[in-house]
C-alpha cells in the first residue's frame, strides 16, 4: 500500500500502438497522469484520444481479435494488459463516462447501486448499507440535494445533466482509481457543462480523472494538465496554463489558435 | 408568383387518387376476415354452449361437445411453449450477443431461415422418424409438440433476435464498462428490457402452434379417442385435426358443427393473444421508459 500511496504517476502509457484492423491509430503513445490530477486530452477529430482513453479500460476489446495493441499501459504500477487481467476487475478501478449520458432504464437508486451490486459478493448488504453507500455517491457527484426525494423513479425522466452526474456516480461505490471521461458535456448545455466541470474539480484529488474534449475552453478551465494528440501521435503534454500559453510545438500552437480542428 | 401551374396541380390529382386508390386497397383487407367472422358466428356461433365446450363427441362424432379436442390443443400448445421458448430465446440471445459474425453464426442464421421455410408437411415427416420411430416416443403429445415446437422456433428465434437488437447498445457500454459480465449484463438490462418483443414472438408462436394439423397428424393427434389423454405420452385429439374430420371424414355430421369446431379454434387463438397482449402490456408498463 506504501507503494502506492507514494506513486507519483496513476496511468503510464509506454509506446503504445494501437491497430483497428490494418488501420493504425495510434503510434508510439506516451503518456504519464499524474495521480489526483485532472488531465485532459485534446486534438482534432480522429486524431486518436478516444481511442487511447478506451485502452485505459480496453473496452476497445469488444471488438474482438479486430482491435490489436502493443507497447504498455500501467496503473498504479500494474500492467494492465497482462494476461492475467481479469476485465471486470480493470474496469472496476478504472471507471469510464461516455459523450451521452446513458443511465440504466432502471431507477435512480438502482443505477447508483448496479455497478456495486454487480461487483458485490454473494451476500446481500444491510438496506442501511445501501441507502448510505447511495447517499454518499450522490452528494458526491453534488446529485444529493436534487434527487433525493425521487430516488425510486427512473433515472432517464432526470435532465442531461443529471444524468451525466449520476453515470459518475454509479463509479464512486466501487472506489475507482481512475475516471476515464469521454467528452462528458458534448450533450450538455453550457450551464450542465459548467455544473459537471465544477464537479469534475471536487473529484480530483481523490480520483484521477483523464478527460477526452472537444472543447478547448473546457480543457483550461478543467484540467491540471493538457496534453495535445495529432494523426495518432501524442505531441506534447504540459500544465494547462503553460499548453495554452507557450506550446512546444508548432502543431499545438496551430490547433489552439483554431487553425484546423 | 405563388399561383400553381398546370403541373402541380396535375401532380396533385396523382397524389390524391393514390392515396385513394392504396386506402381502399388496405381497407379490402378486412373484407376476408369479416366475412371468416361473420359466417363462422352467423353458423356456428348458436351452437356453441358450455355443454359444446365441455363434453366429449357421440355418435360416431356428429353430435356432442368438442372437450377432448380442446383440451388436447391446449396440451400441445403448452408443451410446444415450454420446449421452444427457452430453446428459441437461448440461441437468439447467443447469436445477438455472443456471437461474432463468423461463416457458422451465417450458417446457422441460414438454417434458422430455412427451418420456417420448410413445408409443415415435412416437419411431420421428421416428427414422426425423430420423435415418433427414433426416440420412441411413439405417436404422443410429446413427440407432436416436439414436431410444432421445432417447426415454430424460428418464429421465436427472429422476434427475440429482433427485440434484443432493438435494446440501445449504449446500456451495453455502461454496464461493461462498469466491469459487468455479458451475462450480467444480459439479465439484468438486456432480457428484461427485451421482454415484449419476445412475447410478441411467443404470442405468433401460439397462434400458428394452434392452427397446425399437418405436423401433428402423424405424430401425436387422433382421430377419435374415448379417453381423455392421461399424460404426455398419450395421443391426444386436437382442434384442428377434428375440424378436419368432422369437415370431410364422417358421413351425416351436421351443417353447422364445423362451423361451430372452427369458431372454437378461432376464438381460442384469439384467447391466447389476447392473453398474451395483456401480458405484454403489463411488461411494458413495467418498464419505466
Amino acid at each position: 500500500m506504501d507503494r502506492v500511496e507514494s506513486l507519483r504517476f496513476a496511468i503510464q502509457v509506454d509506446k503504445l500502438n494501437f491497430w483497428y484492423g490494418d488501420f493504425q491509430a495510434l503510434f508510439d503513445v506516451d503518456l504519464e497522469v499524474k495521480k489526483g490530477s485532472v488531465t485532459s486530452l485534446i486534438g482534432p477529430s480522429g486524431c486518436g484520444k478516444s481511442t487511447l482513453l478506451r485502452s485505459i479500460n480496453r473496452i476497445n476489446e469488444r471488438l474482438g481479435s479486430y482491435a490489436r495493441t502493443s507497447g504498455s499501459i500501467r496503473i498504479l504500477d500494474h500492467d494492465i494488459l497482462d494476461e492475467s487481467v481479469d476485465l471486470s476487475q480493470l474496469r472496476k478501478r478504472v471507471g469510464m463516462v461516455f459523450q451521452r449520458p446513458n443511465p440504466l432504464p432502471l431507477s435512480i437508486r438502482d443505477n447508483v447501486l448496479f455497478a456495486h451490486r454487480i461487483h458485490g459478493s454473494s451476500k446481500k448488504l444491510s438496506k442501511g448499507e445501501e441507502e448510505r453507500i447511495l447517499e454518499d455517491s450522490l452528494r458526491t457527484v453534488l446529485l444529493w440535494d436534487d434527487v433525493k426525494d425521487r430516488l425510486g423513479r427512473d433515472a432517464r425522466g432526470l435532465s442531461l445533466e443529471a444524468q451525466q452526474k449520476l453515470c459518475i456516480a454509479r463509479l464512486i461505490p466501487l472506489k475507482p482509481s481512475v475516471i476515464l471521461m469521454d467528452e462528458p458535456t458534448s450533450a450538455l448545455d453550457p450551464k450542465g457543462t459548467e455544473a459537471l466541470e465544477q464537479m469534475i474539480w471536487t473529484l480530483a484529488g481523490e480520483y484521477t480523472i483523464l478527460i477526452v474534449t472537444h472543447n478547448m475552453a473546457q480543457a483550461r478551465r478543467a484540467s491540471t494538465e493538457s496534453a495535445f494528440m495529432l494523426l495518432g501521435k501524442l505531441v506534447e503534454k504540459q500544465n494547462t496554463g503553460d499548453l495554452f500559453l507557450n506550446p512546444r510545438h508548432q502543431q499545438t500552437a496551430d490547433y489552439i489558435e483554431g487553425r484546423y480542428g | 408568383m405563388f399561383q400553381s401551374t398546370e403541373l402541380n396541380r396535375r401532380n396533385h390529382s396523382v397524389q390524391k387518387l393514390v392515396s385513394i386508390l392504396f386506402g381502399v386497397v388496405t381497407c379490402l383487407l378486412i373484407v376476408p376476415v369479416l366475412t371468416i367472422m361473420t359466417v363462422l358466428v352467423y353458423k356456428g356461433g348458436p351452437n356453441i354452449s358450455f355443454e359444446f365446450l365441455f363434453s366429449a363427441p357421440t355418435n360416431g362424432m356428429t353430435a356432442g361437445g368438442i372437450f377432448p379436442a380442446l383440451l388436447g390443443t391446449i396440451l400441445l400448445v403448452v408443451v410446444a411453449l415450454i420446449f421452444s421458448v427457452p430453446l428459441g430465446v437461448a440461441t437468439a440471445v447467443y447469436l445477438s450477443e455472443y456471437a461474432s459474425d463468423t461463416w457458422l453464426t451465417r450458417l446457422i442464421n441460414l438454417a434458422i431461415i430455412n427451418l420456417a421455410g420448410v413445408p409443415s408437411i415435412v416437419h411431420a415427416l421428421f416428427g414422426l422418424g425423430a420423435f415418433v420411430i427414433f426416440a420412441g416416443f411413439g405417436t404422443s403429445i410429446l413427440a407432436a409438440s416436439l414436431t410444432l415446437g421445432i417447426m415454430t422456433l424460428p418464429v421465436v428465434i427472429v422476434a427475440t433476435r429482433e427485440s434484443l437488437q432493438a435494446v440501445p447498445p449504449e446500456f451495453r457500454m455502461a454496464c461493461w464498462g462498469m466491469g459487468a459480465t455479458r451475462w450480467q449484463t444480459i439479465r439484468k438490462v438486456v432480457l428484461p428490457n427485451a421482454m415484449s418483443g419476445i412475447l410478441t414472438g411467443v404470442i405468433l408462436e401460439v397462434s400458428r402452434t394452434a392452427g397446425e394439423t399437418a405436423p401433428i397428424m402423424f405424430t401425436g393427434a387422433a382421430f377419435f379417442l374415448p379417453f381423455l389423454p392421461q399424460g404426455i405420452l398419450d395421443q391426444t385429439m386436437a382442434m384442428s385435426l377434428h375440424l378436419f374430420v368432422v369437415s370431410t371424414q364422417v358421413p351425416g355430421v351436421p351443417e353447422t358443427l364445423p362451423y361451430s369446431v372452427a369458431l372454437v379454434l378461432v376464438s381460442l387463438v384469439l384467447i391466447m393473444n389476447a392473453a398474451s397482449i395483456i401480458l405484454r402490456a403489463y411488461v411494458r408498463g413495467q418498464k419505466k421508459w
